[in-house]
């Protein structure tokens, strides 16, 4: 059941998305952004962390996943550091994510040679 | 001389001499694919990168270009006039690199053709040149990159975009039939009688990704100035060839010329329509880039003069004028078209 509940709220946020590229004018990566920023402030109000516990993989692995993880980050970087804690947080609670992101694109440049489609 | 406001005509009309077009694999399996005189199968030309691929096929397109010319005891153009869709035109500095001959860079994006085409012709009616070429390129996944998202970031067309065109076009242009060549008998593909040079033309549209909208207004822009400079109805063309407006500008081009009383639905043809086949090749609104009219006009249009299939001609390639930073800076696309009048030999 769970990864039948994951797999549609992700689909179901994917869908949103690609509604949101075939109707209106915005670049993808507006978008993209639009999902981070959207995912942090409903993770401050709260609202993010109890569905995704409810969603699982289906909301953390999607932009809305990350902004969450940024807010939660930077929160709990400020209960521990202060100040400087809004500057690192994000960093940190973000660090396995975006180092993955570097570490395989790096790999796959390695082995694989770009293609047209 | 000059006619009008924006147009020249030529007294001693130069004339096409030699021409040649280079495409990849996937214009190569369109409607038009056996029109052209090489097809290259791989996409990076045997290069290493998409942009030295672009030289690559420069290269080649000028080199079959001369060959088809038949300049005798070895001789080469005097002037070269060639363009591309890179950043600081490296396709071109670098595929023309090695042959050494008097260059000029023009940027007009995808009309760059019918620039080329109007400088060297105006340069040699002139009588600064016996010869000069013009030449045009773009690529795929090189101008992906260049003004888009690069390939690997794999994001979605939107169905007004128009695919760039992996291809160059080049003809060879002389002040006389016979001059500089080796035999006196040969027939030359075309006369270039007369220019119309576009200016730019602002509708305040932003989409990147819509590139009829930006270059419809200019190409109606452009052909309306023709006729009124050069006092001609659209009906005295065999064909008014568009460069790259595709299926969205088409629409959008026959009906701003019908507002200003101008019929072109009858004798209009664009070459972005033209090279792909929308429904099996996936290709959306058309095909664009230097490359598109540069490749139909060599590969499609000059052969159809040369047997007197068509007897004249309009070739208006469009351009839009944007480059990403503008883009990015939230300023609006402007197009540009330049038209240039072909008349097959009598």
């Amino acid at each position: 059941m769970d990864y039948v509940i994951a797999f549609l709220t992700g689909g179901a946020i994917c869908g949103v998305c690609q509604i949101f590229l075939d109707k209106t004018k915005w670049m993808p990566g507006r978008i993209m952004t639009g999902l981070v920023v959207l995912g942090a402030v409903l993770g401050a109000l709260g609202i993010y962390e109890p569905f995704a516990e409810w969603a699982g993989s289906g909301a953390t692995v999607p932009l809305l996943g990350f902004g969450n993880l940024l807010f939660k980050g930077v929160k709990d970087g400020m209960s521990e550091k202060g100040f400087l804690g809004i500057f690192t947080g994000g960093f940190t609670a973000g660090a396995a994510g975006i180092c993955a992101a570097l570490v395989f694109s790096y790999l796959a440049s390695l082995i694989f040679k770009p293609k047209m489609r | 001389m000059k006619t009008g406001k924006a147009s020249i005509k030529f007294e001693k009309p130069p004339c096409i001499i030699g021409a040649a077009s280079v495409v990849g694999k996937k214009e190569g399996d369109g409607p038009l694919g056996a029109c052209f005189d090489q097809v290259e199968e791989d996409d990076k030309f045997g290069m290493d990168s998409w942009e030295m691929a672009e030289s690559e096929c420069q290269k080649r397109t000028f080199l079959a270009a001369v060959q088809d010319a038949q300049l005798a005891d070895g001789r080469k153009p005097d002037f070269l006039f060639a363009g591309d869709l890179l950043n600081q035109l490296s396709a071109s500095s670098f595929g023309l690199l090695d042959f050494q001959i008097p260059l000029l860079g023009l940027y007009g994006a995808c009309s760059t053709m019918g620039e080329a085409m109007g400088m060297a012709a105006a340069f040699v009616a002139g009588g600064m040149a016996d010869t000069a070429a013009a030449i045009a390129s773009s690529h795929f996944a090189g101008a992906q990159k260049q003004f888009r998202f690069p390939l690997e970031y794999g994001n979605q067309r939107p169905y007004a975009a128009t695919w760039t065109v992996t291809g160059s076009g080049s003809v060879i242009i002389a002040s006389h039939p016979s001059v500089a060549r080796c035999s006196e008998k040969l027939r030359p593909y075309a006369y270039i009688t007369g220019v119309t040079i576009g200016k730019i033309v602002d509708y305040g549209v932003k989409d990147s990704t819509n590139m009829g909208a930006v270059m419809a207004p200019a190409a109606a822009d452009t052909i309306l100035q023709h006729l009124q400079d050069m006092g001609r109805r659209a009906q005295d063309y065999d064909k008014i060839i568009t460069g790259d407006l595709g299926t969205v500008g088409q629409t959008i081009l026959i009906d701003l010329l019908s507002k200003n009383g101008v019929d072109i639905s009858g004798n209009h043809m664009d070459c972005g329509i033209e090279i792909y086949d929308a429904q099996s090749q996936d290709t959306h609104a058309g095909g664009s880039g230097c490359g598109c009219s540069a490749a139909v006009l060599c590969g499609h249009v000059l052969k159809k003069l040369l047997v007197g299939q068509w007897e004249k001609v309009l070739f208006v390639p469009t351009g839009a004028l944007f480059s990403p930073v503008s883009f990015n800076e939230g300023q609006n696309i402007p197009g540009i078209a330049h038209a240039v009048v072909l008349e097959a030999a009598q």
